[in-house]
């Protein structure tokens, strides 16, 4: 039985090349790897097993028969399914390719949505979860197609930068002064005084020598999970830290005074001014707080509230609050005496690890409800409703204040992180915004709440189209802001009289999200079929 | 005619009583004060003085006062009958109490030995002046508790409730098959499900609760509204019957901690600040070893919970304050356990040199920490955290681990739960038993901890305001054979006790009212 010792392999080769043809002129190849993999291994079987025959003749044919049409049965098997899925994704969006930071919780999200597939590497994609990174580098030459989205806003960092945060608030809350009366501006009186470092230095030493003995933060602007913080109560504490990182730039503007004032000369002002302010863009990169120094305390200890709020849109502005979220408890007793230990200020849990009795299994977290029902436990429901009240308020006006700023584009969304201090008096305070609040659960417990705030974002924002677009509440998620307040009740004849509306947010309330889900949204098209 | 001499009896008892309290004596200089009024008469003197403290407020803290009697009183008994009666009319309950205190003391004398750590010492006067400085952060402090062990554990304690035997009960005869199944095996009168629904009717299908008709799906204005503005009322009226019976239904988060306050009657007068500040000085002073015990057993247990970590501190305020209260030896009355007696070094045996020992007479366990802890979440001030949790222990918690014929005792609690788990789900107690999953030694852990630390707060407080509204813990082994019963046909596929375990191992996603409500009224019996 003489014969062409690759025959039986042709076809299978042919089957490979034609599938990998297809696959990659519609970008399907990179999804389907794993199983371009299996066909590796099949296609490798039957070369082997004919060199083998080759050497020992006989006897090994029907061995290879059987062989053979094993194999091209399981070829043939998962050419059927890959044709299915090829089928099913050239039917238009039923399959969304998704790209995506490799991140594990985000990245078990996607990969457990029924239809949804990923990208590797260069491939096309309809839905990107990517870090900041990636969005400075590719977002400008990147062309989008109507129903494609991304999780960031293009400069998402005007909210999301300590400094920028500020100025922004700083601005919006003057405007609003001007336009409405001091009142009005007063309902932004929510974040600590700050200054961005080194170009707001001199109103920095001037505030802080009227509060003589007052307690100050020090934050780099751009760096997030408590790195490179510091407290002081001296200027002299911090001429060392300034005198290494701004030495340079002190010289430069004093070279420019000097420039100034020796040469009157309109040229040599404007360059002066635009090469300061570049050394100012690149340095300025630190803001010095008032440090909150009565913060609200349970037993001793001190803690900050994450809560995460969704924005689908910033013309019209389009805000979603989750009812989940959680109080992050630091691991020391609070006292004012010991500036220097960091573990005791820091609430973040990044800093938290790090601690040197950190033990993972000793959790220091509260889950939004169980801090709501403390609170209510000690101070009745109206005090808490009026914090909660407090809290939409910031959230609001935060978003307004950058509400012109940020480049409205259909394709962002962006999930915000809003870390807030409570003091001694329920008074809160917004202390930043994360651009990318930490996915890494710390327990399963936050594994679990982190899946579900992951899940329901991507049920808003609803790369599927299974929703209305009238929803007032999608899983977990609240609408809170729909280009005005949103109330729980629906506006109609009856209501319409009444002045009593209750605003539609429930952070720290019950989250039941799948029940609300199975009401609201139609199976997904595959289950159905299935 | 009996009657009337056992109230005459219990009337005077209770007068006696209050004579001494600070009360009476708070009471007297208002009388005396009032005096002076133009509007007392000397000719209505009587009258006058009583409608002067009636309309400032006193009678009803009187009527508070009279109402806390009530629910401490001692157990009607023969007035010739012997004081341990009192403590437990049942002589083989006694002699098993008592031979269990002696292993608890053996326990903990052989832990003082061998580790060389004396039952009690006076602190050095540096040590004092530490422990003054961080009383706030006693958690920071980090002793070395490698040595130190539990004195013992609810799975011993239940060893010793499986021996009971009542000696003059013949079990061979006279006994349904049933009755051999469970575990506990002394005969005791225990409520049946058509007697717990008469006694718990305002548990029934018609009546909202809190813990059901509060939830999110239900419109507040269909029972959530009226019954809080109820509570508000309750609250401002200070009347600690009608918070009791108010609590049945459940207590509004707000009003919870007001509301359980006034049905224990712990006003946190400012003598009662005082007292505390006096046991807070008594532990300053003095070093036990049963604080390591305390600090231990907060190490192992609410320090690793996920919603109690941040008590720990009060936790210890509140616990080394306990051990040195003798006030609490004034429900060894009634309670069947006895304070262990130390001898002051050399003079054993000797009554005059004998001490209590801890002075507050109870050997903590482990798990003793979580019946404070869900408390951590209602009071802020530790002193009113204390006189809370004091009460809520000597009208309750201790029955939980002495052994009582008392219906609400540890005892009962266990035969309630087996009896009602049998006659509910014979099929899964049968299979259980088969598979030497015998259900009880799963729920004990949880009924001698009143399920704190089992239970997400929020439905831990909700049970334990149907004990307070009860005045009982017989609500306690309800809810344990009701989680049986909600998780039956996990357990009816299990083959081991393990796995067992494994399907009731985690309780806190369960809504505690929804089950108990559905195990005693929406069940075929």
């Amino acid at each position: 039985m003489e014969h062409n010792p690759t025959g039986a392999e042709l076809p299978l080769a042919s089957f490979y090349i034609i599938i990998v043809m297809f696959c990659s002129k519609i970008d399907y190849f990179p999804q389907v790897g794993n199983k371009i993999c299996l066909y590796n291994t099949f296609l490798a079987l039957p070369i082997k097993t004919s060199g083998h025959r080759g050497s020992s003749d006989n006897g090994k044919s029907e061995e290879r028969l059987v062989l053979d049409s094993a194999v091209n049965m399981c070829v043939l098997q998962t050419v059927r399914i890959m044709f299915k899925d090829l089928k099913l994704c050239r039917e238009g969006r039923n399959v969304v390719r998704y790209k995506c930071v490799p991140l594990n919780t985000i990245k078990d999200v996607m990969h457990q949505r029924p239809n949804w597939i990923e990208v590797k590497d260069d491939g096309e994609w309809d839905f990107n979860w990517c870090d900041v990174g990636w969005l400075r580098e590719n977002f400008d030459h990147a062309y989008m197609e109507e129903h494609v989205r991304i999780n960031h806003f293009r400069n998402h960092y005007e909210l999301t930068r300590k400094n920028l945060m500020v100025k922004n608030l700083k601005r919006f809350q003057k405007n609003l002064e001007k336009d409405m009366g001091r009142t009005e501006a007063s309902k932004c009186d929510f974040f600590p005084s700050t200054f961005a470092m080194p170009s707001e230095y001199h109103l920095f030493v001037e505030e802080f020598n009227r509060n003589p003995g007052s307690t100050w933060i020090m934050k780099p602007v751009a760096k997030s999970q408590g790195k490179g913080i510091f407290l002081f109560r001296k200027l002299k504490d911090i001429i060392d830290w300034k005198k290494v990182s701004y030495s340079k730039l002190i010289m430069k503007i004093k070279v420019n005074l000097i420039v100034k004032t020796q040469i009157n000369c309109v040229f040599a002002q404007d360059r002066s001014r635009s090469e300061e302010q570049k050394d100012a863009a690149h340095l300025d990169s630190y803001v010095v707080q008032r440090y909150i120094e009565n913060p609200y305390l349970i037993n001793g200890r001190k803690f900050d509230l994450r809560v995460y709020v969704l924005v689908t849109s910033y013309v019209p502005l389009k805000v979603w609050l989750y009812r989940d979220g959680f109080a992050r408890f630091s691991s020391s007793r609070f006292s004012l005496s010991t500036i220097d230990d960091k573990y005791m200020h820091l609430t973040n849990v990044s800093v938290q690890k790090t601690a040197p009795d950190y033990d993972p299994e000793k959790g220091c977290k509260w889950q939004m409800q169980q801090l709501r029902r403390y609170l209510t436990a000690k101070y009745g429901r109206e005090v808490v409703e009026t914090l909660f009240g407090e809290m939409d308020n910031i959230i609001i006006r935060s978003l307004q204040s950058v509400q012109k700023v940020i480049i409205n584009d259909k394709h962002c969304f962006e999930l915000y992180g809003y870390d807030i201090l409570l003091d001694h008096d329920l008074k809160p305070w917004l202390i930043e915004v994360n651009a990318s609040p930490s996915h890494t659960p710390s327990s399963q417990e936050d594994y679990e709440m982190k899946y579900g705030l992951l899940e329901d974002t991507l049920n808003v924002v609803d790369m599927e189209g299974r929703l209305t677009g009238q929803e007032k509440r999608v899983g977990g998620f609240d609408l809170m802001w729909n280009d005005g307040p949103v109330y729980t009740e629906d506006l109609n004849l009856q209501t319409f009289g009444s002045l009593c509306f209750t605003a539609n947010t429930h952070l720290g309330c019950v989250n039941d999200r799948e029940k609300n889900l199975r009401q609201l949204l139609k199976p997904f098209p595959l289950q159905k079929k299935i | 005619m009996e009657d009337g001499t056992d109230v005459s009896l219990s009337i005077a008892q209770i007068v006696q009583r209050l004579r001494g309290s600070h009360l009476h004596s708070q009471l007297e200089r208002q009388a005396k004060d009032c005096l002076h009024r133009p509007e007392i008469k000397l000719e209505s003197l009587k009258e006058d003085v009583r409608s002067f403290l009636r309309a400032s407020g006193w009678e009803k803290r009187l009527q508070n006062a009279v109402y806390r009697e009530l629910h401490v009183q001692l157990p009607q008994c023969h007035p010739t009958a012997p004081a341990e009666h009192l403590k437990e009319p049942l002589a083989y309950m006694r002699k098993a109490q008592a031979s269990w205190e002696k292993r608890v003391l053996k326990s903990l004398n052989s832990m003082s030995t061998e580790l060389g750590v004396p039952l009690a010492r006076m602190r050095p006067a540096g040590e004092q002046k530490d422990l003054t400085n961080k009383w706030n952060e006693m958690g920071t402090d980090e002793p070395d508790l490698s040595r130190f062990r539990p004195v013992y554990a609810p799975k011993d304690f239940l060893e010793v409730l499986i021996s009971l035997r009542n000696p003059n009960h013949d079990s061979s005869e006279d006994m349904t098959v049933k009755s051999h199944w469970g575990l506990i095996q002394v005969p005791l009168n225990i409520r049946d499900i058509p007697q717990l629904r008469q006694a718990y009717s305002e548990l029934n299908l018609n009546n909202g609760q809190l813990g059901i008709d509060d939830h999110a799906h239900v419109h507040p204005d269909l029972f959530e509204n009226n019954y809080v503005h109820i509570g508000k009322k309750v609250v401002v009226e200070q009347d600690s019957a009608a918070a009791q019976q108010y609590s049945r239904r459940g207590c509004p988060t707000g009003l919870r901690s007001d509301l359980w306050a006034l049905i224990l009657n712990s006003t946190n007068q400012p003598q009662d600040v005082m007292h505390y500040e006096q046991l807070k000085a008594g532990v300053i002073q003095h070093d036990l070893l049963v604080d390591y015990l305390i600090y231990k057993d907060v190490k192992l247990t609410a320090s690793n919970d996920d919603y109690y970590f941040v008590f720990e501190d009060f936790l210890y305020q509140v616990l080394l304050c306990f051990s040195r209260d003798t006030a609490v030896l004034e429900h060894f009355k009634y309670n069947s356990a006895t304070p262990p007696k130390s001898y002051v070094h050399g003079k054993v045996g000797n009554e005059e040199f004998a001490v209590l020992y801890p002075p507050n007479g109870v050997i903590p366990f482990h798990g003793f920490s979580m019946y404070v802890a869900p408390l951590c979440f209602l009071y802020n001030e530790p002193s009113k955290l204390y006189s809370v949790f004091r009460e809520m222990y000597i009208r309750y918690f201790f029955r939980l681990h002495s052994i009582s014929s008392s219906p609400s005792g540890i005892v009962a609690l266990c035969l309630q739960f087996e009896r009602l788990l049998q006659a509910h789900l014979p099929q899964l107690f049968y299979h259980l038993r088969q598979i030497e999953a015998q259900p009880l030694r799963i729920a004990f852990k949880w009924m001698v901890r009143a399920f704190s630390g089992y239970l997400s707060t929020d439905q831990l407080l909700l049970l334990w305001d149907r004990i307070l509204g009860y005045d009982s813990l017989e609500v306690v082994a309800v809810l344990a054979a009701a989680v049986f019963a909600f998780r039956a046909e996990n357990l009816m596929e299990v083959t081991s006790l393990a796995s067992a375990e494994a399907v009731l191992a985690d309780l806190s996603t369960l809504k505690v009212m929804p089950l108990i409500q559905i195990f005693l009224f929406a069940t075929a019996i």
